[in-house]
């Protein structure tokens, strides 16, 4: 097996936030905000300490203190010191799929943050992917970290290498959402050629690039993710989104690089995106902590079939105007959004069930660092297929349990998977099931009872669950669930790919595009191929351990 | 004497607002059965263990909340706090941003040695708010990161510092079937760990406890609310207040003490379990009547048959006859599933408490060879009644309970072991091979001692 180490163990690195951060002593807490489901959720603020970043010892707590909590003892009404803030995240989109998936995050994101926070109170939920930022302030000062929401910006930063998307953005009706200063574009584009979004920009960008992310970055009190979009078969979004993996890599090391990556489809009308795929999966095996897969005709299927459940004018079957899933109007049949669209809703939703649990309550909580933790066996390994139930909602509001044993069902449907998938019938390495809504423990441990004897798990993992339960469900829902696999169904896609690049690549179609750029070779080329084998072989070699018997090993033997 | 809890991550801080909210309320439970004048000395014994006093009479829980990550400790403590009726100290929880990532190493090598003093520092005053400190009760779970690591390493750092004090610890073992896949490495890691610093493991396994929601509760969708209370219960039943002696009126004084003295007679074998009857919803508790003698029966037959409740068990399961010889006695006692034990303490509250009969459990049958029955059996009474039970009994006993699930959980975590899965994400911080190989061999020890019995 492949093993690589990340480094030597030894003493403990810093995550982000220097060696200095503080202790943070809590108080008592003092909002309530009402859900959408009239549940309290609760924030913290804390009290009793007066520690501020950059001091190394907690002083005594003072009343009085200038800006401090009112009322310390009791229940304090009034927010004083910032809040002990959860960890925070930056989105980096790249490329024009990679602006467009992000473009219909961040709108999703607003919309479920202002359905679940509805006293306006910029709160830790919110500071996970927003800063609150006074916009009278000229100048890098302004933000506000606490009371009031005044303007929410993203914690994003947007890289293209033409100007239309991201202009179409800034036009648009989430222009205020991003910090101008955030953006890095450019004029030509990369004519579809990873070379030139990986070398030619990679180089002329780097200085930019690091800066933006530093800055990001900065206004992080905790950063623990760096979220990455963008497509494999281009140029930019392959080229510059994999050279910036790099970058994170080194400037950021603790930071876990989480790529949302779309691959080509077959009929896909980029000819190089072969190529351009491959350069850039080298790039993703070796600095990406975690991948996860999507492709659009997966996407297109999925929307098909939404369409073809409304069209169909069942009895009682609409979308909950309410929903996101769908649709970023909130309109629910008419498609006079672009037609891409409803596609990047469904990956912008993946990303927003992916943090739930960090951001919101729950009686099982997973955080970001738990997905690579419990579902990247090897460090090569770390492709993970992902599927989302339900995709719409029925207009009935009071589903019976079945209903929910639905919704399991269906997270394991190959019809469900964002990418070209069979999870079923392949072997699993581990599954995670992130489960959104009023779900209880026991719900979920019946159906994985009842879904477990049909699925297949590699044999060192035959229990290789890991759930979580986040009580806020998304927005026109009343709960979803999001499985993340680890499974060797990934293979398929990765095999087409390469026999798409050999077909090109023996009759050196095109290549000529690549090797004039300064620093390609045909090695580069051969040595991605070969990444692209090796890992093949991993999940080969896995496959051949699915119909041997599982069998307990020897254990040491202890002299009594 | 005083206990102070220590809560470590999300399952330790969940689980110790309950266990925090039973003994109160149990305190303040209006049937009481007994005179007003033993009723609050009852209380007082329970505050003096478990609240230290507040200048507007609200009693705060001696304890120290600790998590990696903010969420969970923001709603213990405004959960107690909008209760109204006790609370946690304003400056009693310690929390960082970050949570540990279902990581033991992170836990133990990153965090734990990072906030070393301000954890202890925590502890310390808590401490010092004792008159008198009988010892530490830390709740945590075995299976993520920040109370299985974490807690490991502060157990670990309580030994040292508080040498004189004794420590249980409350582990909570995860499901079989998985809420984090890395547990089982988790888990022995662990284990291993705390059977060399800790003084006892009194383990609840979540298994046990989600059936006995589901038939004895009848909750239909069980909620990890639900089976904090039921272990909340179970553990009140274990530390609120029994009388000193046969036939005193006084109440024990060093809980923790008299706990480790009656049942861990040998470091070697610390895992200790409790078993509570009866257990039922408000509902059917209405319609029930006991007798000493059918709880006691009920009891006994659970604790040699390891079973975890009073429904399904198996009562064809006898204790083997005495006069064989012990090898015999083994290989009799695997053949029939029979739960031997080393020590057990029985503790009965409740109505006419002297009048029962305890005979079953003095049975040297029941025992291991080396201790004599009078010191391998302890009893403890009192007759306040226990919550709203009007006759309640708990067995806190010494025995071969955990060997299967041990056994199951190591031999898990060494077939990962041997395709080395997700050992990169230990090695990262610090926990090399090797230290997977001493627990490994640590814990097959345990589980051969404890099958030898």
């Amino acid at each position: 097996m492949l093993t690589k180490q990340r480094g030597p163990g030894g003493p403990a690195p810093s995550r982000y936030g220097n060696e200095e951060t503080p202790v943070h002593v809590h108080g008592f807490l003092t909002e309530k905000l009402s859900l959408n489901l009239d549940k309290s959720v609760t924030t913290s603020a804390t009290c009793g300490s007066s520690v501020t970043y950059g001091t190394s010892a907690p002083s005594e707590s003072a009343v009085g203190e200038p800006g401090g909590c009112e009322g310390r003892r009791g229940l304090p009404r009034s927010l004083g010191w910032p809040p002990c803030s959860m960890t925070q995240s930056v989105v980096v989109q790249v490329g024009q799929c990679g602006n467009q998936i992000g473009c219909c995050f961040w709108d999703l994101a607003l919309r479920e943050h202002a359905a679940v926070n509805q006293k306006g109170i910029y709160d830790e939920a919110i500071s996970s992917f927003f800063r609150n930022v006074d916009t009278r302030v000229v100048g890098d000062g302004g933000s506000i970290s606490k009371g009031k929401i005044c303007s929410l910006k993203a914690r994003a930063v947007l890289i293209d290498m033409e100007e239309g998307v991201v202009n179409e953005i800034l036009q648009g009706p989430l222009r205020d959402v991003f910090d101008t200063k955030q953006l890095i574009t450019d004029i030509s584009g990369s004519g579809n050629n990873w070379a030139v979004g990986h070398r030619v920009f990679g180089n002329l960008y780097q200085e930019q690039i690091l800066e933006k992310l530093r800055k990001s970055a900065e206004h992080c009190d905790c950063l623990q993710c760096f979220f990455i979009i963008h497509s494999m078969g281009g140029g930019t979004g392959s080229g510059l989104g994999t050279f910036l993996l790099k970058v994170l890599e080194d400037e950021f090391p603790e930071v876990y690089r989480l790529v949302t990556s779309v691959y080509p489809s077959g009929e896909d009308d980029v000819i190089t995106s072969p190529y351009n795929s491959i350069l850039a999966m080298k790039e993703l095996n070796e600095h990406a902590d975690c991948v996860l897969p999507i492709d659009n005709q997966s996407l297109f299927d999925i929307i098909s079939k939404i369409d073809l459940m409304v069209n169909s004018g069942k009895l009682g079957t609409t979308i909950k105007p309410k929903s996101l899933v769908t649709s970023s109007a909130g309109a629910s049949k008419k498609r006079q959004e672009k037609p891409f669209d409803a596609m990047n809703n469904i990956v912008a939703n993946l990303l927003l069930n992916l943090t739930s649990s960090a951001r919101f309550e729950g009686s099982l909580n997973m955080d970001l660092n738990e997905i690579s933790m419990n579902l990247v066996p090897f460090p090569q390994l770390h492709y993970l297929v992902s599927s989302l139930t339900p995709l719409y909602t029925l207009a009935d509001v009071n589903i019976p349990p079945r209903r929910l044993d639905q919704m399991f069902s269906d997270a394991f449907s190959k019809h469900h998977q964002l990418i070209q998938a069979d999870p079923k019938h392949n072997l699993y390495l581990a599954c995670a099931l992130m489960v959104r809504g009023n779900v209880q423990i026991s719900d979920l441990r019946r159906n994985i009872e009842r879904l477990k004897p049909s699925l297949q798990f590699v044999s060192w993992n035959q229990e290789g669950w890991k759930t979580s339960l986040c009580s806020v469900p998304p927005v026109g829902h009343s709960y979803s669930l999001l499985a993340l696999a680890n499974n060797t169904c990934v293979k398929p896609t990765f095999v087409e790919l390469r026999e798409r690049f050999m077909r090109l690549y023996k009759k050196k179609a095109h290549l000529h595009h690549y090797l004039q750029i300064e620093g390609m070779e045909e090695s580069c080329f051969t040595e991605a191929v070969s990444s692209l084998s090796a890992l093949i072989q991993e999940y080969n070699q896995l496959d051949a351990t699915k119909s041997m018997p599982v069998e307990d090993l020897p254990r040491l033997s202890i002299a009594v | 004497m005083s206990i102070v809890t220590l809560q470590l991550g999300q399952c330790g801080n969940q689980i110790g607002f309950e266990v925090f909210d039973a003994l109160f309320s149990d305190s303040h439970c209006p049937q009481r059965l007994c005179s007003k004048r033993e009723n609050e000395a009852y209380q007082a014994s329970c505050k003096e263990r478990f609240f230290s006093e507040e200048e507007n009479g609200v009693p705060i829980a001696r304890a120290v909340l600790v998590d990696m990550e903010p969420k969970v400790i923001n709603q213990t403590l405004l959960k107690a706090a909008q209760s109204g009726r006790w609370k946690y100290g304003q400056h009693s929880g310690f929390c960082q941003k970050q949570g540990s990532g279902n990581n033991w190493a992170y836990g133990y090598s990153v965090h734990g040695p990072r906030h070393e003093e301000p954890i202890l520092n925590l502890i310390q005053k808590e401490a010092e708010k004792c008159d008198s400190l009988s010892g530490f009760f830390i709740i945590m779970s075995m299976a993520g990161g920040t109370g299985s690591g974490l807690g490991a390493f502060v157990t670990q750092n309580l030994q040292d510092q508080y040498s004189s004090s004794l420590k249980m610890n409350q582990i909570i073992w995860p499901y079989g079937t998985g809420e984090v896949i890395v547990q089982n490495y988790n888990s022995i890691l662990t284990l291993s760990h705390l059977y060399r610093s800790s003084d006892a493991l009194l383990v609840h396994e979540n298994d046990a406890v989600h059936k006995i929601c589901a038939k004895l509760m009848n909750i239909k969708h069980i909620s990890f609310s639900d089976i904090n209370q039921v272990l909340a219960h179970q553990l009140g039943s274990v530390f609120q207040p029994t009388y000193s002696a046969e036939g005193s009126f006084h109440y024990r004084r060093n809980p923790l003490g008299d706990l480790m003295e009656n049942l861990v007679p040998h470091p070697e074998f610390k895992m200790l379990g409790v078993r509570n009857i009866p257990q039922m919803s408000e509902n059917s508790l209405a319609y029930s009547t006991f007798t000493w003698a059918g709880l006691l029966k009920h009891l006994r037959q659970m604790l040699i048959s390891n079973a975890k409740m009073e429904e399904g068990i198996d009562w064809q399961v006898r204790p083997p006859l005495s006069g064989l010889p012990t090898l015999g006695k083994t290989s009799l006692n695997k053949e029939l599933h029979f739960n031997t034990s080393i020590a057990n303490l029985l503790i009965l509250r409740g109505k006419d408490v002297h009048s029962a009969d305890l005979g079953g459990f003095k049975d040297p049958a029941l025992y291991t060879s080396w201790l004599a029955p009078d010191n391998a059996f302890n009893v403890w009474k009192t007759q306040r009644a226990f919550s709203k039970y009007e006759k309640s009994a708990a067995l806190v006993s010494n025995s071969q309970f955990l060997v299967k699930p041990l056994d199951v959980i190591v031999g898990k975590a060494w077939n990962m072991f041997a395709s080395k899965a997700y050992i990169h994400q230990y090695t990262k911080f610090g926990i090399e091979e090797e230290d997977f190989l001493d627990s490994f061999t640590l814990l097959e020890q345990v589980v051969a001692s404890y099958r030898n019995l």
